[in-house]
């Protein structure tokens, strides 16, 4: 009897486990459909207002500022210390293999075609994607966006459109920005134990870069920029009330789209890998 | 359920001059989700009458106005702004009829990004795009003049105290010259000095601008200063509608409740 009792606690305790985990699961599956819905639901208001509506140019303008020149000074350090630091990694192994003369254009190769558009979409996720979610979450729990609406602004058109559209232009130019410190800190990096010209280290460096090492690199970069773009904005104009949502929007906004980038660019080195091909 | 609410158009009438109905609220309901925030809600504004929407927090008074202004869409029910059924404008018909409205927000709402001169200057920008630069320069220093702060041009919204805040906001919304006013918790934030200064700004331009208007707010000092005419909301429902005598001398536990 007693047996039979203790049985029946144990059947009974984990059919009810079974039944809370069928309902967390439950409940993930919905609210990760529920995101995508409302993200889907997001990007169709952007594009349709992105084509329908007039361009806020001197926002954009702004914006441009903030994303592009104001990432300047972080690009320029990061862009050199990667140049520097993969120089100093890679000379030892090249040494062994009697091959240091190629080690410009390694790095060169390595840094357009991957280290620096990735390692700049990374910066940019944190720097701006961040930016923007906090920014907009803010605007939302203060009630700014609302006022927007009503001075008859669409706020979709001056906030996320033109942040969108900065930041799919601006960080392929700051991923050239970032590359070209990168060749820099390379050639002070060749230069801390060894003597080469800067003339000769770049002539070097450049004699296997081809237009199809840049040009996968550049595209995949707009999309890197508009994926900051978006899921800054998304999180921050969907932020919730009360400060604490501001901080979830930027964690979340730089975790999303940190996340986001990296699939983005398996996805674009598995298709350059097969148009190469 | 409606403890009181008798036909006093004919009271106000007398003591505020209004004339026509400007605004009509009528079985207005929404909900989010379960939570049924605002239940058959009806009401008119007169022309140039101060309405005072009276309720403890979490009534929809809030809500309410939102509605009103098109910030959030209501269930069922019908608002009408001179005479037009705003469910019925299209995008373009509804931003026109917003130019008509200020709304003063709960928190100020200023731009942070902005200074002063641009907050100012940006609904004039957007809801009136036939005003010259020097007209834009005109209308910005006429209204920081209304509201006393003259010498805030070029500061950044978090460079000034929240009353201050609260008055370029009001700046900002009569800069567009709105027939009626909605007051989101004007008051709300304030010390008791600085929420009469705002008090009395709201009746100041609702002389000189002879605008009509809606203020929601909690505080008894505020709505007994402003106030034409009273509606006391209470679950989502017009609870008392008076005057501002009656109200005061009402014999009602709850409406006695905000004297305490």
């Amino acid at each position: 009897m007693i047996k039979k009792d203790s049985i029946s606690k144990t059947e009974i305790l984990s059919t009810s486990c079974k039944s809370e985990k069928i309902n967390i699961n439950s409940t993930l599956i919905r609210t990760f459909l529920l995101d995508i819905a409302y993200v889907t639901l997001f990007l169709t208001k952007v594009l349709k207002t992105m084509f329908s509506s007039n361009f806020e140019f001197k926002e954009f303008l702004r914006q441009c500022y903030k994303i592009g020149y104001k990432s300047l000074p972080l690009l320029s350090v990061t862009g050199l210390i990667l140049g520097l630091v993969l120089t100093i990694q890679s000379r030892p192994i090249l040494i062994d293999f009697g091959a240091v003369s190629l080690l410009p254009s390694m790095v060169a190769t390595s840094v357009i075609r991957e280290m620096g558009p990735m390692i700049t979409a990374l910066i940019c996720a944190g720097k701006i994607g961040s930016g923007m979610g906090a920014e907009l979450g803010s605007m939302k729990v203060s009630e700014q966006i609302d006022a927007m609406e009503v001075s008859s602004t669409n706020p979709i058109n001056f906030l996320v459109v033109t942040r969108v559209v900065a930041a799919t232009l601006m960080i392929p130019l700051l991923v050239f920005y970032a590359d070209a410190f990168s060749m820099l800190g390379s050639w002070l990096g060749s230069n801390i134990k060894g003597d080469i010209s800067f003339v000769l280290f770049s002539s070097q460096a450049f004699s296997h870069i081809t237009f199809l090492d840049f040009l996968p690199a550049i595209i995949k970069s707009f999309f890197f920029g508009s994926v900051i773009g978006l899921v800054g904005c998304y999180k921050g104009y969907n932020a919730g009330r009360g400060t604490a949502s501001v901080g979830v929007a930027a964690n979340s906004a730089v975790v999303v789209s940190s996340l986001l980038v990296i699939i983005v660019d398996l996805i674009a080195v598995q298709i350059t890998d097969l148009i190469v091909l | 359920m409606n403890l009181k609410l008798k036909n006093i158009k004919s009271e106000t009438l007398s003591s505020s001059n209004v004339h026509e109905i400007i605004l009509e609220v009528n079985h207005l309901k929404k909900s989010f989700r379960d939570q049924e925030v605002l239940k058959d809600i009806s009401f008119k504004l007169f022309e140039g009458e101060n309405l005072v929407i009276l309720g403890k927090s979490g009534s929809g008074k809030s809500v309410l106005v939102k509605c009103i202004v098109g910030l959030l869409k209501s269930d069922s029910g019908a608002i009408s702004i001179f005479g037009k059924k705003s469910s019925s404008l299209n995008a373009k018909e509804f931003n026109e009829l917003r130019q008509k409205i200020g709304f003063l927000f709960q928190s100020g709402a200023l731009y942070d990004s902005m200074t002063v001169k641009e907050n100012l200057e940006f609904p004039l920008r957007r809801m009136i795009k036939k005003l010259t630069e020097n007209e834009i320069s005109d209308k910005v220093n006429e209204v920081l003049e209304n509201v006393g702060l003259k010498d805030a041009l070029y500061k950044m919204p978090a460079q000034l105290s929240g009353g201050m805040q609260k008055r370029i906001s009001l700046a900002r919304t009569i800069a567009v010259d709105p027939i009626i006013m909605l007051y989101d918790e004007p008051t709300t934030g304030l010390d008791p000095i600085t929420s009469d200064e705002i008090s009395t700004l709201i009746n100041e331009i609702q002389k000189k601008y002879k605008t009509s208007s809606i203020i929601i707010t909690h505080d008894i000092k505020c709505a007994l200063k402003t106030a034409n005419r009273i509606i006391m909301l209470k679950d989502g429902e017009v609870y008392y509608e008076a005057n501002v005598a009656d109200f005061v001398h009402s014999d009602d536990s709850f409406i006695k409740s905000f004297f305490n």
